[in-house]
C-alpha cells in the first residue's frame, strides 16, 4: 500500500513538473492520470520493490556524489590519454567476481562501471564480471574495488 | 544572476562540451570497437553531465531546471545500459575484446 501511494506522489510530482500549469482543472487532470496509471501499474503487478524501489532514495542519494566524482576522474584520464600524441593504450580484458549478491547490486555495479570512462562491462552475472578497460591499471583498479565496497554497502540497504 | 553563479555556469558548459570535442576526437584517434567504446563514454557521462549541470545554474529554481534534473537521470540510467547492450552484443557477435584480435571479428 505504501508502495502505491509512493508511486503515485512520484507520477502526480512528474506530471506537475512535466506540464507547468496550475490551474484547477489541469492540476485535477494530472491526478486522474496519476491515478490511472498507478492503478494500471497494480494491476500489471508492477508495483513492487524491483518496479519502484523508493526504498533505495537515501543509498541512491549517498551513492550518486561519490560516483559523479569517479566520473569526472577517470573522463580527465581518458582525455589525456586521448589527447597524449603517443596515444598510450592498453586495452586488456580482466575478469573478477563482484561481491553483489542482489540483482539490483550487480546491475548498479555494472552499470556504475561503464558509466566511468575507460571501463566497461561486457558480461555480466553473479558468479563474475567481465570487464574491458583502456589502459592495464584501468583494469587492474576494477576487481576488488572501492566501487565494489561502496555498491555492496548501496545493496546492503535494500 | 550574480557574476560567480555565472562563471560557474559557463565554465560547466565550457568543460562538458571540452569532453564532448576530446570524445569525439577519441572516436577518431582509438583503433578497434572496444577502445572506442571508452571514448564515447567521455561524451555521455562527463560532456552531457556536466553540460546539463551548467545549463540548470543557468535556469536557476525553475520548471527548466527539473526537466533537465530529470534528462540527466534518464541519461544516466539508459546510456551504460546501452553500451553494455551493445558491448555484449559484440562480444556475443564473436568480436574478441583481447587486444591481440582487435579490428578483426573472428568468424565462427
Amino acid at each position: 500500500m505504501f508502495q502505491l501511494a509512493s508511486l503515485l506522489a512520484a507520477l502526480y510530482v512528474f506530471w506537475i513538473l512535466m506540464s507547468g500549469f496550475f490551474t484547477p482543472f489541469l492540476l485535477a487532470a494530472g491526478f486522474g492520470s496519476a491515478l490511472f496509471v498507478a492503478w494500471l501499474g497494480h494491476r500489471m503487478e508492477l508495483v513492487d520493490r524491483e518496479g519502484h524501489p523508493f526504498h533505495l532514495t537515501w543509498a541512491a542519494v549517498t551513492y550518486w556524489p561519490w560516483l559523479a566524482k569517479e566520473i569526472m576522474k577517470s573522463a580527465l584520464e581518458v582525455s589525456r590519454i586521448i589527447l597524449d600524441p603517443r596515444l598510450p593504450v592498453s586495452p586488456t580484458v580482466v575478469r573478477f567476481k563482484p561481491r553483489q549478491k542482489s540483482a539490483v547490486g550487480l546491475v548498479t555495479h555494472a552499470n556504475s562501471i561503464t558509466l566511468t570512462p575507460g571501463t566497461l562491462s561486457v558480461e555480466v552475472g553473479p558468479d563474475g564480471f567481465t570487464v574491458h578497460a583502456l589502459t592495464a591499471e584501468g583494469a587492474a583498479a576494477t576487481s576488488a574495488s572501492e566501487m565494489d565496497r561502496r555498491v555492496e554497502r548501496f545493496e546492503g540497504s535494500a | 544572476m550574480n557574476v560567480a553563479l555565472e562563471a560557474v555556469s559557463w565554465a560547466l558548459v565550457w568543460s562538458g562540451s571540452a569532453f564532448c570535442v576530446i570524445g569525439a576526437l577519441g572516436l577518431m584517434r582509438l583503433r578497434g570497437f572496444y577502445p572506442r567504446t571508452h571514448a564515447a563514454s567521455v561524451i555521455d557521462s562527463a560532456g552531457a553531465g556536466l553540460m546539463l549541470a551548467g545549463l540548470m545554474l543557468q535556469s536557476g529554481w525553475t520548471l527548466v531546471s527539473a526537466k533537465l534534473a530529470i534528462i540527466g537521470l534518464l541519461i544516466f540510467f539508459t546510456s551504460p545500459t546501452a553500451t553494455h547492450a551493445l558491448a555484449n552484443a559484440a562480444l556475443a557477435r564473436g568480436l574478441s575484446p583481447d587486444p591481440a584480435g582487435e579490428d578483426t571479428p573472428s568468424k565462427r
